[in-house]
C-alpha cells in the first residue's frame, strides 16, 4: 500500500475547474515531484491534499484511510504537513515561535525540544537568529525556517511547494541538499517545483501536470530523458 | 582626522534637510496645516486660560489637576479594557465588532443581578470581598457568554463574506442586544447598591470608634471612601476606587500581555492574525482561536463593566454606547489591531477627556467634543494611529 494515494480528484475555485481528475501515488520513503507550468494545478493539488481547498470529487487515502473530507487542521495531526508556496513564515513571530507553531498539535514538550535541536543541527543558520522576527530574515533563511517549521510537526509526508522560488542559485542548491538530507532521515516528500531539472534529479518519481491534468507520470530519471519534458520543462531546444 | 570630523557634520546636515523636507511636506497637506492651526489655537487657549485665571487671582491648583488626572486614569483604564476587545477582534478578523459595547453593558448589567442578590442575602455585608468577587465573575461570565454567542450566531456564518457585511451585522447585533435587554429587564435605570469595602484596619486607622476604651477602626473603604490626604503640602481629596480600578486594569492588561506573548494559544492568535491559511496548515483550529480571542476581549469588557458600575452606580441597556464608542476611538487613536496601542490609547483618552476641559476653561459637558476632536487630530497627523504603523502597511 502506498503512503499517499490520490484518486482522480476534482477541485473547483468557484466555477473554475482547477483539477480535472488528478491521480498520484507516493510510496513510503520516496521523493515524488510534481512539475509543470504556472496554473497547471500543482499548488492546488497540495492544497486539496491538505484540506485547504477540499476536493469536490475523488478520494485521498493516507495509509489506506480516507482523508478527503478531514478538515485542514486535523490533517496535520495525521502527519501530512505542507510548507506552502512563498514560504509564508509568520513575519511578526520570532524564529523560535515560528518553530513552535510548527509543533502546534503536539504536547510532548521534551520531544519538541529535541526536534528543535535537530532542526538547528540541520539548519544551523536558524539557531543564530532564534530571537529574530521572521520578517527580518533573508529569503534563504525564510525558506529554511519554513522547512524547519514543517519538520517540527514530525511529518510522515512533507509537501513542499516551490521551495526554490526566488532564491539565488547557490541557495537553491543548498535547499535541495537539505531536502535530500531530510528524505534520507526517512521523511517522504512530495515536491512541487518550477525548477524541474533539479527536482527530477533528486526525485524517485515525477508527475507532469498540465491544465489540471496529469500529462505524464514516470520514474524521475526517465522523465529527465523524455524529449517532450526536456523541451517543455527543462528549457532545451 | 579631518574625515572623522566631517563625518558627524554631514549626518547632522542630512537630518536638517530631512527635517526641512518634513516641514515642507507637512505644509503641502492642507489637512495637516488645518490640524496644526488647531493645535496652535488649543495651546494658545490653554495659555490664555491659565494666565487669565492667575491674573484673576484663582490660579489652577495643582491639587485639582492631580485629582482630575487620577479620575482620568481610572476612566481611561475602563476605556483601555474595552478598547482591547475591539483591537483583539480587529487584529484577527479585520472587523470592527460594534456589538462590543453591548458586551461591556451585559457585564455591568448582569453583574447588577449578582450584587443585588448579594445585597438581599446579606453576603454583601457579611463577606464583602467574596460578594464583589462573585459580582465580577458573574459580569465576566455574562460578557463572555454573549460574545461567544455573538461570534457563533452573527459572525462565523459570514466568514469569507465581503468586509462590509460583518460590519453591518455587528451594528445590527448591537441594536439587537440593546433591545433584548430592554425587553427582558425594562428601560429603568438600575442602581448598584452602596458598597463599603473596608480593608487593612491596622494600616489605615480610619473611621475609628472607641468601644469600651479600645479603639476599633474599620480601615479604608475601597469602593465608596473619600479621604482628604495631606501630601507634599497639598490637600488632596482622593477616592480609593479610582486607584483600585487603575490597578486592576493594569493587572488584567499584564495578564493579557502574558497570554498573547507567552502561551501557546496567544502565539496561535498572533499566527492566525497574520495568516489564517498558513495557521491552519500548522494544525491550528482557526475557529477555536477566533473564539478564544472573543472570550479574552469579552472577559476584559465584562470586568470593565462591573468596575465602571461600581463607581458610576447606574446601569441600563443603553449604558454601553458612550464608553463603547469612546473605547473604539481610543483603539483607533492607539492604532487599531495593536494591543499596546489600545492600552495607551485608552489611558491617553481618559486623561485628556478629564484634563482638557479644565485646562481649556471649558465646560466639562464638552468633553465628548474633545474626545472626538482628539481623534480627528490624531488621524490627521498619524492616519494609522499612534502605534499602528506596521499593521497598516500590511493590511492596507
Amino acid at each position: 500500500m502506498s503512503l499517499l494515494e490520490v484518486h482522480d480528484i476534482h477541485t473547483f475555485y468557484g466555477k473554475i475547474h482547477a483539477l480535472k481528475g488528478i491521480s498520484i501515488k507516493v510510496e513510503q520513503g520516496q521523493i515524488v515531484t510534481l512539475i509543470g507550468s504556472n496554473g497547471a494545478g500543482k499548488s492546488t493539488t497540495l492544497n486539496t491534499i491538505c484540506g485547504i481547498t477540499p476536493a469536490a470529487e475523488g478520494k485521498i487515502l493516507l495509509d489506506g484511510q480516507d482523508i478527503t473530507r478531514v478538515p485542514a487542521h486535523q490533517i496535520v495531526t495525521r502527519g501530512v504537513i505542507q510548507s506552502p508556496e512563498g514560504r509564508k513564515i509568520f513575519m511578526r513571530l520570532t524564529v523560535r515561535e515560528n518553530l513552535e507553531m510548527g509543533a502546534f498539535t503536539r504536547n510532548d514538550k521534551a520531544e519538541i525540544a529535541r526536534d528543535m535541536d535537530f532542526v538547528f543541527t540541520r539548519l544551523p543558520r536558524l539557531k543564530e537568529r532564534i530571537w529574530q522576527l521572521g520578517g527580518t530574515l533573508s529569503g534563504g533563511e525564510q525558506q529554511m525556517l519554513a522547512i524547519g517549521r514543517a519538520l517540527m510537526a514530525r511529518p510522515r509526508i512533507l509537501l513542499l511547494d516551490e521551495p526554490s522560488m526566488g532564491l539565488a542559485p547557490l541557495l537553491v542548491e543548498e535547499i535541495f541538499n537539505i531536502i535530500k538530507g531530510i528524505n534520507e532521515q526517512g521523511v517522504t516528500i512530495l515536491l512541487v517545483e518550477q525548477n524541474a531539472l533539479m527536482a527530477l534529479e533528486i526525485a524517485n518519481q515525477g508527475y507532469v501536470l498540465q491544465s489540471g491534468e496529469v500529462k505524464l507520470a514516470d520514474d524521475a530519471d526517465k522523465l529527465l530523458d523524455n524529449d517532450e519534458v526536456r523541451k517543455l520543462y527543462l528549457g532545451e531546444v | 582626522m579631518a574625515s572623522t570630523a566631517s563625518q558627524p557634520a554631514t549626518t547632522s546636515g542630512g537630518d536638517g534637510v530631512s527635517l526641512a523636507q518634513r516641514i515642507i511636506k507637512l505644509l503641502r497637506n492642507p489637512l495637516q496645516v488645518a490640524g496644526l492651526v488647531i493645535v496652535i489655537f488649543l495651546v494658545w487657549t490653554i495659555i490664555q486660560n491659565l494666565t487669565g485665571l492667575a491674573a484673576a487671582g484663582r490660579p489652577l491648583s495643582v491639587e485639582r489637576i492631580i485629582r482630575v488626572i487620577i479620575f482620568g486614569l481610572a476612566q481611561g483604564s475602563i476605556y483601555a479594557l474595552i478598547a482591547l476587545g475591539y483591537t483583539l477582534v480587529y487584529g484577527i478578523l479585520s472587523m470592527i465588532n460594534f456589538a462590543h459595547s453591548e458586551v461591556f453593558m451585559s457585564g455591568a448589567y448582569i453583574g447588577f443581578f449578582a450584587i443585588h442578590w448579594a445585597e438581599q442575602s446579606g453576603l454583601l455585608y457579611s463577606n464583602t470581598a467574596l460578594a464583589l468577587l462573585i459580582t465580577v465573575t458573574v459580569g465576566m461570565a455574562a460578557a463572555v457568554t454573549i460574545a461567544v454567542l455573538l461570534e457563533r450566531i452573527a459572525y462565523r456564518p459570514l466568514r469569507g463574506a465581503p468586509r462590509l457585511v460583518p460590519l453591518i451585522t455587528a451594528i445590527g447585533a448591537s441594536i439587537a442586544l440593546q433591545q433584548i435587554f430592554l425587553r427582558l429587564f425594562g428601560s429603568a435605570t438600575r442602581v448598584y447598591p452602596e458598597v463599603n469595602f473596608y480593608v487593612l484596619p491596622q494600616l489605615f486607622r480610619l473611621e475609628c470608634e472607641t468601644i469600651d476604651g479600645a479603639e476599633i477602626c474599620k480601615g479604608m473603604d475601597l469602593i465608596n471612601g473619600r479621604y482628604d490626604v495631606q501630601l507634599l503640602g497639598m490637600e488632596l481629596q482622593l477616592r480609593p476606587i479610582f486607584f483600585v480600578v487603575f490597578f486592576l486594569a493594569v493587572l488584567m492588561m499584564a495578564i493579557l500581555w502574558y497570554i498573547v506573548r507567552r502561551t501557546k494559544i496567544g502565539k496561535a492568535m498572533r499566527a492566525v492574525a497574520e495568516d489564517r491559511k498558513t495557521a491552519s496548515l500548522m494544525g491550528i483550529n482557526v475557529d477555536r482561536v477566533i473564539v478564544s480571542t472573543f472570550i479574552l476581549g469579552a472577559a476584559l469588557a465584562g470586568a470593565a463593566g462591573v468596575l465602571f458600575a461600581l463607581y458610576n452606580t447606574q446601569v441600563s441597556p443603553f449604558m454601553g454606547f458612550t464608553p463603547g464608542i469612546k473605547a473604539f476611538t481610543a483603539a483607533v487613536i492607539g492604532g487599531i489591531g495593536n494591543i499596546p496601542g489600545a492600552m495607551f490609547g485608552g489611558l491617553f483618552l481618559g486623561v485628556t477627556e478629564s484634563l482638557a476641559p479644565t485646562l481649556l476653561g471649558m465646560s466639562s459637558q464638552l468633553e465628548d467634543v474633545i474626545v472626538f476632536g482628539l481623534l480627528i487630530l490624531v488621524l490627521i497627523f498619524r492616519p494609522t494611529g499612534i502605534f499602528g504603523e506596521v499593521l497598516s502597511e500590511k493590511k492596507a
